[in-house]
């Protein structure tokens, strides 16, 4: 099987470590050897927050190289300008359009750096913005962010449909498990029409 | 069965699966996971303990009356836990005993980055270090086997990487081990100095046996490759130099004390060059050289944690060029919205007060606009600061400074102190920032909250009884979210010439969700744009700009209404009311 590292970045409190752990769950349902790291603590007081995933035959490091990503998850616009290190030319982007204004310019928030957004996309080998927290909150599930971008990112991987969905209904708080996989969903159908 | 665990999960399911009766720890990052998973096993008694060095204490009780423990902490945890552990190494065990101790290399959390492999040689006892979450989970049987093979405990060494990391796991079932009963043995564990002299031969005897099974056991491996570079690793480094250098041979070890002396030759003579790589500090690499074993020089750093990438350039491997963004808006963790521990340090800032701070959530108190801590040392040592601030200036200091020190690490080792200041007439004043919980790591149940591990009623102390019951008159409660009582009080107490004890008396808001109440709005008519607002901190509440005005997020407000007590022109109003 071909390798894939994925990394999976967002802001504290948006359910990124869960998604991670959806990808990992999924792996392991594929009979794929799969790791992650991440650095919590601070997640619940608003910091980034960013995942290693990483899924292969035999996967040693828990941590993904420099620009070694396969795929950046970027659950905010911004996110991602923070982990470029990880990027290359082979590296797809797939980002939330939603923007989640830092705390350190919650009083200017003109200093987004829309215009850093726009230039680091170059360094991808393709990227995809759309706003998910539009698509979660307009079927109901707002904090399902994560899994619209993960139905997004499962156009790209060899996972078969009814393993994510296996894998989101196994990590979701149980009464969201439908909402979860509508918006998972919805996700997969954004991802198809955008790679037509 | 195969699943997908964290390694602090791993390590939990590994204590489950070898049988482990008792676990006592007391939290820390990256560590507390371990024991928040083990209480759900209800094959194992779980508890929170005060401190790590009771917590170890319990353990050692749990051994003696026959069965096996474990208990978990961060690293500096050990340094609290080192007493019992020096002379436990001398009694030996009853029922095995292992302690996992979780590093931090690069500080993700912690407030130094100290490595624990030194507690291993410092005490004379083995210690095992896991490469993944599968080894998390075995090392737990396996440590168990050594401590009672050897009749020793054993430090079990885990960091952010591997605890805060996940992967495939085998799980298995329970196997029970029977209490060997009660141990009367008093020249074993009645540690006079005739009875230690004793023990501690019997302590450098095993220490001889202990390396001749590291040698032998199949827990350190060599993985042979080119005979041209041999390298000798462990725990979640092997991962890094497995990748970095894929043609290399290499001794992985899984005992990383004591070391297995003639494997480690044997493995030298296999190999053209031979190398440690190692993190943090180069503790194996100084052992060998002074065993006589030629080892290559690598030009490492003692900072911070390795990686796949840093081990390539350790060996100046070619590594890509990758571009970063300089100058991003942060996201500093902050004070959450509604945090009880706000409205102190907005008056401390206002009063101009030096801050003894300690460690928990309050710490962020240090960041702006709050900008209300001074130092920050280890757990509990802000009560004994302050004293020696105060006798270190005669009592004047005293009059500007205060120490700030959370429940949790009051009832960890201020309590210390705070008799201490107490018996030594010290005039300081000890703020106790009272959530009922112990917020940094996770919002784990302490002594004050009322509630046990697993969510049940729990006796509670008192801390302001505690506090009056050492004998100290000036203790009071006060409103965190009152700010002219805040003031007021704080500026009595510090100008009292007595040792005084304000406590406060509001949750934290992760510990009781029923506090939260109807969020405020700016009357954008009143609002006059002075800005008070927006220096008490409050992730809520932002600045307009173009507006010239405050605005208040309504989806993170909690309705704590802090903000309204700061505002002298009535232009915060609550929702509904
Ligand atoms: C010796 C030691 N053990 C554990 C920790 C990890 N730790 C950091 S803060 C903290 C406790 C915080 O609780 P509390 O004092 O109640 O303050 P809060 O975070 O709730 O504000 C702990 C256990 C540590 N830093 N040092």
């Amino acid at each position: 099987m071909k390798s894939y590292n994925i990394l999976v970045i967002g802001v504290g409190g948006q359910g990124s470590v869960l998604a991670s752990d959806i990808i990992c769950e999924t792996a392991l349902l594929e009979n794929t050897d799969v790791k992650k790291s991440e650095v919590h603590g601070m997640a619940q007081r608003g910091g980034s927050v960013v995942s290693h995933v990483r899924i292969g035959e035999k996967v040693y490091s828990p941590t993904i190289s420099l620009g070694d990503a396969d795929y950046v998850v970027s659950l905010e616009r911004m996110e991602f300008l923070r982990y470029m290190e990880f990027v290359s030319k082979k590296t797809i982007l797939i980002s939330n359009a939603q923007k989640i204004i830092p705390s350190s310019i919650i009083n200017d928030a003109e200093l987004y750096p829309d215009k850093d957004i726009n230039l680091y996309k170059k360094n991808f080998k393709k990227s995809y913005e759309f706003d998910a927290f539009e698509v979660a909150k307009n079927l109901g599930n707002p904090r399902g962010v994560g899994v619209v971008m993960l139905g997004f990112l499962s156009v790209f991987l060899p996972f078969s449909k009814e393993n994510w969905e296996k894998a989101i209904s196994f990590k979701v708080p149980k009464k969201t498990i439908e909402t979860n996989i509508l918006v998972f969903r919805k996700g997969l159908e954004i991802g198809q029409n955008r790679l037509k | 069965m195969k699943v997908i665990l964290s390694g602090n999960e791993a390590i939990a399911r590994g204590a489950y699966e070898a049988g482990v009766k008792v676990i006592s720890s007391y939290p820390g990052t990256p560590s507390s996971e371990i024991t928040d998973v083990a209480k759900g096993y209800k094959e194992i008694y779980c508890e929170w303990a005060s401190n790590e060095k009771v917590a170890l204490e319990v353990i050692i009780g749990a051994s003696q009356s026959g069965v096996r423990g474990m208990t978990c902490m961060k690293h500096v945890g050990l340094n609290v836990a080192a007493d019992p552990l020096m002379t436990l190494s001398y009694t030996g065990v009853n029922g095995g005993v292992v302690i996992l101790v979780a590093d931090d290399p690069n500080m993700f959390s912690s407030q130094n980055e100290q490595d624990s492999r030194h507690f291993a040689r410092f005490a004379k006892v083995p210690m095992l270090e896991p490469s993944n979450s599968q080894e998390a989970k075995e090392f737990v049987g396996r440590a168990m086997e050594i401590s009672e093979k050897f009749c020793t405990p054993v430090l079990l060494r885990s960091c952010t990487r591997l605890s805060h990391g996940a992967g495939v796991v085998s799980i298995a079932d329970r196997v029970e081990v029977e209490s060997k009963g009660l141990e009367t043995n008093i020249p074993k564990w009645v540690m006079v100095p005739a009875n230690a002299r004793e023990r501690h031969k019997i302590v450098e005897k095993r220490l001889i046996e202990l390396g001749i099974f590291s040698d032998e056991s199949d827990i350190n491996r060599i993985e042979k490759g080119s005979d041209k570079v041999g390298v000798i690793c462990s725990g979640v480094v092997y991962n890094y130099v497995k990748e970095a250098l894929p043609e290399a041979s290499i001794l992985k070890l899984g005992m990383v004390w004591p070391l297995p002396l003639n494997l480690i030759k044997k493995f030298s003579k296999m190999v053209k060059k031979l190398y440690v790589v190692e993190e943090l500090d180069n503790i194996i690499e100084t052992e060998l050289r002074s065993r006589g074993i030629k080892l290559g020089k690598l030009d490492r750093s003692f900072l911070g944690e390795l990686s796949t990438d840093e081990v390539r350039k350790l060996f100046n491997k070619k590594l890509p060029k990758v571009s970063t963004v300089e100058n991003l808006p942060g996201r500093p963790p902050s004070m959450c919205a509604g945090c009880s521990h706000r409205g102190i340090f907005y008056a401390l800032n206002k009063l101009k007060l030096y801050v003894s701070g300690d460690i928990g959530c309050y710490t962020l108190g240090l960041l702006p606009p709050l900008s209300a801590i001074h130092s920050t040392v280890c757990m509990g040592a802000s009560v004994s600061m302050a004293h020696g601030i105060d006798k270190g200036s005669n009592g004047e200091y005293a009059k500007k400074s205060v120490a700030v020190i959370g429940d949790s690490t009051f009832l960890h080792t201020g309590i210390n102190g705070l008799l201490n200041s107490f018996y030594n007439r010290g005039q300081s004043t000890v703020i106790i920032l009272d959530n009922t919980i112990t917020g940094m790591t996770g919002h784990q149940p302490n002594p004050a909250t009322g509630i046990s591990i697993i969510g049940e009623p729990a006796p509670k102390v008192d801390i302001l009884e505690l506090c009056k019951g050492i004998g100290i008159k000036r203790v009071q409660r006060i409103d965190p979210f009152d700010v002219d009582q805040c003031l007021k009080v704080i500026k009595e107490e510090v100008d009292s010439e007595e040792l005084s004890v304000i406590i406060t008396n509001r949750p934290c808001i992760f510990a009781d969700r029923t506090v939260i109440a109807s969020p405020f709005y700016i009357d954008k008519d009143k609002c006059t744009g002075c800005r008070a607002c927006t220096k008490i901190g409050c992730p809520a509440i932002s600045w307009l700009k173009n507006e010239k005005r405050a605005y208040i997020d309504e989806s993170i407000c909690t309705g704590c209404g802090l903000c309204i007590k700061v505002c002298r022109f009535g232009a915060i109003n609550q929702r509904g009311k």
